[in-house]
């Protein structure tokens, strides 16, 4: 799998067909993977891919990098990943024809603050999104690397983290309310999630406007209510899931479950829209349909 | 006439924010102050082009603020003077509001509504019913105590 990668990416780099390529390579830590930019075919040979590869690549092909500037490059993705990268084309912020993606079948990723090492990945140490992942094999690649893997039909928006989405939901309000503001309470507003985010690509965020102050900057609970309220709506309908936010939030804020509440609301009352796997359908927030429900409006 | 006076001071009054739609409800307020109805004055109007422009944090933003009751209304669905402003604002309130409810805001103290520029009645209904409604729950103590938290922050990096 990690040989026919590399060949793949030498011959990609060689013939000219992309000036890049985005992958993993080996840490500086055993057992842990960073991402990592070949340029040339020597490059290649540093090239990996195992379950510890969790970093969601494609912000790399967002405008808040400029890689896209040298033409065509090729990503390493996992089905999560590509998740992502149909949504950015979605939102015209990509073209299909300038990216290849060499998508990897993938069988769960560790999860946060796991070390494991080692071929099996037993599920206790699987990142919580592969607990319900429907795309083990990438539903998009141009060529794929590893045994297509079957996913298994799962009902949607059931197990893993919608189990505790649930269990949020069955709170009472003021419950609800104490448990995200022991939560917000510990941000410190260091906009990790917003940075890892490939999907929170703004030119200018609300948050570095100052007049208005929309959201305040320092680090106590009312502003961090504010910021990360409305950092989960900006995600309302186009969260893939792919668990970043979760994974870089040094306050440890489960804002999986917060994004996933807005999921499982979007796939309730639009249609069961699920962000990530059409390219070619309407947003549901830059649409409507007259017939959508309004049973809480007088 | 001074005791009088202490009483009224005394009485709590609920702070209303009412993000309105300039072209019905702004309208249907208008026209039921031109046709001498009265209603609870705790109600604070706000202008806005469209519900299209009503911003989430427009209503987070009424509540750090101190509000104790948030209000949005608008335009019917197919009445919108931008033909559609209405329509995605549905949409977008459909989430925020479950996402508010998620996050553990008191729903009691969040409504919408759809008010014509003909339907001064049912301003005055709504605005009635929606003060009385906060005069009962008091004013919004799990927010105001965030609130609370700020000042103390800020008395502490102000030293």
């Amino acid at each position: 799998m990690i040989e026919s990668l590399r060949s793949k990416s030498k011959e990609l780099l060689e013939n000219g067909t992309v000036s890049l390529v985005i992958g993993y390579a080996e840490g500086s830590k055993k057992g842990k993977t960073k991402p990592f930019f070949a340029y040339s075919s020597e490059d290649c040979d540093k090239l990996t891919f195992s379950p510890q590869c969790v970093n969601n690549l494609t912000i790399y092909l967002t405008r808040k990098f400029t890689f896209m500037k040298k033409g065509k490059v090729a990503i390493v993705a996992k089905g999560c990943d590509v998740k992502t990268i149909n949504v950015l084309i979605q939102e015209n912020q990509l073209k299909r024809d300038d990216v290849i993606i060499l998508g990897m079948s993938c069988d769960g990723v560790v999860g946060k603050d796991i070390v494991h090492d080692g071929e099996q990945l037993p599920d206790e140490n699987k990142s919580i999104k592969c607990l319900t992942c429907d795309v083990k094999t990438p539903i998009d690649y141009d060529h794929l690397f590893g045994e297509e893997i079957k996913s298994e039909a799962l009902e949607p928006m059931t197990g893993g983290i919608y189990d505790a989405v649930k269990e949020v939901k069955a709170m009472s309000w003021s419950d609800r309310w104490k448990y995200w503001m022991d939560h917000f309470e510990r941000c410190i507003k260091c906009y990790a999630c917003k940075k890892v985010c490939p999907l929170c690509y703004c030119d200018v965020c609300i948050t570095e406007k100052s007049r208005p102050q929309w959201i305040e900057t320092s680090a106590h609970a009312r502003g961090n209510y504010a910021w990360n309220i409305k950092r989960a709506m900006d995600l309302a309908g186009r969260c893939t899931f792919c668990g970043e936010c979760d994974r870089s939030c040094p306050a440890e804020i489960p804002l999986n479950i917060i994004n996933q509440e807005l999921a499982m609301t979007v796939y309730d009352s639009f249609e069961n829209y699920t962000a990530g796997y059409q390219t070619d359908v309407t947003p549901p927030f830059v649409s409507f349909k007259e017939e959508d429900k309004e049973d809480f409006i007088k | 006439m001074s005791e009088e006076k202490t009483e009224k001071k005394e009485e709590w009054k609920p702070r209303l924010v009412a993000y309105v739609c300039n072209w019905c409800t702004y309208g249907g307020a208008d026209l039921a102050g031109t046709s001498r109805l009265t209603y609870d004055t705790s109600v604070r109007a706000i202008k806005l082009p469209c519900t299209g422009r009503i911003d989430p944090l427009f209503i987070i933003k009424a509540f750090e603020r101190g509000a104790d009751g948030v209000l949005i209304s608008g335009c019917h669905p197919g009445d919108c003077h931008y033909n559609t402003g209405n329509y995605h604002a549905r949409r977008r309130w459909t989430t925020f509001r479950s996402l508010l409810d998620f996050s553990g805001i008191d729903m009691r103290r969040l409504h919408f509504s759809w008010i014509s520029a003909a339907e001064a009645g049912k301003w005055v209904e709504v605005i009635n019913e929606v003060s009385t409604n906060l005069k009962e729950l008091g004013p919004y103590k799990e927010f105001k105590a965030i609130t609370e938290k700020k000042e103390e922050y800020d008395r502490v990096f102000a030293q």
